[in-house]
């Protein structure tokens, strides 16, 4: 056992006393680890912080995997008939069982704002559409279940909609009020940021508190009446939900309708839409750690050379075959591992740096922070190069024929 | 009966060469050293010494007869068994004195003790440190092999082929790169210090003075080796010279 502590021990400071002594030659080498771990890390964080972003962005947009969107339309191109189609999908939700589904509608409504009436567009919807569409409330909070029944109606609204109301303490129940001919008075419960390309003031209200006072309300007839529907389920079962619900509501509706059911997340389409942009990320990765690992093992072969005298004056004086092995082994391991952290830490501040972030995050709102398995797999990648690079000299080193080498 | 430390029955190493017939480099040696023998083996180059010396480091192994040690043949011990053999049993010398560059003189002696796994290790430096001022290195522990002249060099060799107190020291032209005065102070520091650890020394040389110093001497000459100016008495020594023991092989 203490043999195994000494050796151990013993190696780390060979070792160490090699990489002291040829500190401008290991620099050297190290510089190359160095730089390619940053690359590798770099490519991988940016890939990760990229792809995030969207899949986020389009969450937020089309709803999560799987989303199935269910819309009807007639012939003659009059709007199918609303009672029908809610009735047929309540009655779906709970056939199936889908806890998270939403209608959703366009409407817009005129706002009194200090400096006059604007119209502003609401997106009307149930309470599950916050989870389901990723909604980030940054002030008060999501729809409530109750809120459907408040006599003024709650609303959430964008931070430029806020901003022109200037900006009130959420907590004070501020107020706005809805034009039209019984103008109605509403309380903003949230407020959500603005989306990358929104400029507009808009708002989310709850479909159930629109349809009780729509008639007191100014609309804009271009608007549809009549909602779509969404529902969040298990991707595993899409498929076959798809073919139900479109055979359910061709039932309810009867004949001169048609009713359309798709799916529109991002991963409507099978396989993961960024696997391709991971490949080339991975292949670029992987060919510049490929290169950085070469020069390493040119660089060590070439010193292995240089020091067969002193492994060999070594071995005289006891060191085993196995011990010059491993001591060779870890010098080339405990250097790039001191390179690879150099390496992750480049690319952390490189990464997270406002112009990189700008430049790459580009039209998100919340940029993921730098991904723990990027600094890992970099860190991962430097020891495996070492130990690699270490492999050959370590090879070359163990055959050294011992008096030929001090006689050198 | 006491058992040598060191005994070489037989040994004989060829080389086999791709195109010719293998060449005989040492035959039929027979050789035993115990523990506080001198013993100086003189030779022209080509000769077979550091064949010689390259066996009994353990550096080698013999293509015929056996080498024992402690009475037991050392054909059988594994590659790893040699090496820690040899590194608490055999402290090296060489002409070139072969220190490592860059490092301190301490650091050079504290060397060997990497290579033990008991206390030894882990008081290493404190080893070393002793070991230096013994052979009047103690004000030189953090100087670089560059700049200490080459008796300097030679001696801090010397404190770091004992620090592990080994049995055999192979003195490999000890004093080659040393004037004559400097090469006398080495040969006598080196004497001094094996006789304080009975350690036997075993010294290849061509200088015959160095070779003089010795009370056992022998001539190696086309691979045989042959005692040498048996009956004379060898100064500084008390160990007798064993002529009874170093026999010609007979095999031609």
């Amino acid at each position: 056992m203490t043999g195994v502590l000494t050796a151990f021990v013993g190696s780390v400071i060979e070792a160490w006393a090699e990489l002291r002594i040829h500190r401008t030659r290991v620099l050297l080498s190290l510089i190359g680890v160095a730089v390619a771990v940053a690359a590798l890390t770099s490519v991988v964080a940016l890939g990760n912080i990229a792809q995030q972003a969207t899949i986020e962005t389009s969450e937020r947009s089309s709803g999560r995997p799987a989303t199935l969107y269910v819309s009807a339309f007639t012939a003659d191109g009059s709007a199918p008939d609303a009672a029908v189609m809610d009735a047929t999908w309540n009655e779906a939700l709970e056939r199936y069982g889908v806890s998270y589904a939403s209608r959703v509608g366009q409407q817009q409504l005129s706002i009194q704002f200090v400096d006059g009436v604007s119209p502003v567009n609401a997106t009307l919807v149930d309470p599950p559409y916050g989870t389901m569409h990723r909604v980030e409330v940054a002030e008060g909070a999501w729809f409530s279940d109750s809120d459907a029944n408040r006599l003024a109606p709650a609303l959430i609204v964008n931070d430029i909609f806020y901003a022109r109301l200037g900006s009130p303490d959420i907590r004070s129940h501020p107020t706005v009020e809805l034009a039209g001919a019984k103008p109605v008075t509403a309380v903003i419960v949230g407020v959500t940021k603005a989306l990358p390309y929104e400029e507009q003031p808009s708002m989310l209200m709850l479909n159930d508190a629109y349809t009780r006072l729509a008639d007191r309300l100014v609309q804009d007839a271009a608007y549809p009446s009549y909602p779509q529907y969404e529902m969040w389920v298990p991707p595993g079962i899409s498929t076959e939900l798809t073919a139900r619900l479109q055979s359910d509501f061709s039932a309810s509706l009867g004949e001169g309708a048609t009713a359309q059911v798709n799916r529109q997340d991002y991963a409507a389409y099978g396989d993961d839409p960024f696997q391709t942009v991971t490949l080339v990320i991975s292949a670029i990765a992987v060919l510049v750690l490929l290169l950085g690992a070469l020069g390493l093992v040119n660089i060590s072969l070439v010193t292995v050379r240089q020091r067969i005298q002193e492994i060999g004056i070594r071995r005289s004086f006891g060191a085993t075959a196995s011990r010059v092995f491993f001591a060779v082994m870890m010098e080339s391991v405990v250097a790039t591992v001191a390179a690879g952290v150099v390496g992750v830490m480049v690319s952390i501040a490189a990464v997270t740096s406002p112009w990189v972030e700008e430049l790459i995050a580009q039209g998100v709102s919340d940029v993921p922070p730098f991904p723990v398995e990027a600094a890992l797999l970099g860190l991962a990648a430097a020891t495996v190069v070492g130990a690699i690079a270490g492999l050959l000299p370590a090879l070359v080193a163990v055959r050294v024929r011992v008096i030929d080498a001090i006689r050198y | 009966m006491n058992m040598p430390f060191l005994e070489l029955r037989g040994v004989g190493r060829t080389v086999s060469r791709v195109d010719d017939r293998p060449l005989v480099i040492l035959d039929g040696v027979d050789l035993v050293v115990d523990v506080g023998d001198r013993l100086s083996i003189v030779g022209r180059s080509g000769s077979g010494k550091s064949t010689l010396l390259n066996l009994l480091g353990l550096l080698d192994s013999p293509t015929q007869g056996d080498i024992l040690l402690d009475g037991v043949s050392t054909a059988g011990f594994s590659a790893r068994r040699r090496d820690v053999t040899r590194g608490r049993d055999v402290g090296f010398i060489f002409q070139q004195f072969n220190l490592l560059q860059g490092r301190t003189a301490l650091e050079n002696v504290m060397t060997p003790l990497l290579y033990d796994t008991g206390a030894a290790f882990w008081r290493r430096r404190a080893i070393a440190t002793e070991m230096l001022e013994r052979v009047g290195l103690g004000h030189r522990l953090a100087s670089t092999p560059d700049r200490l002249s080459g008796g300097e060099q030679q001696r801090v060799a010397i404190a770091r082929a004992l620090v592990r107190r080994p049995r055999l020291i192979l003195a490999d032209e000890p004093t080659g790169a040393l004037d004559i005065e400097t090469g006398e102070v080495v040969m006598a520091l080196l004497d001094e210090i094996a006789t304080a650890s009975s350690a036997a020394l075993v010294t290849i040389t061509h200088d015959p003075a160095i070779a003089a110093l010795a009370s056992r001497r022998f001539r190696l000459e086309r691979g045989a080796l042959a005692a040498e100016d048996v009956g004379a008495a060898a100064p500084g020594s008390s160990t007798s010279a064993l002529p009874s023991s170093v026999e010609r092989g007979g095999a031609a």
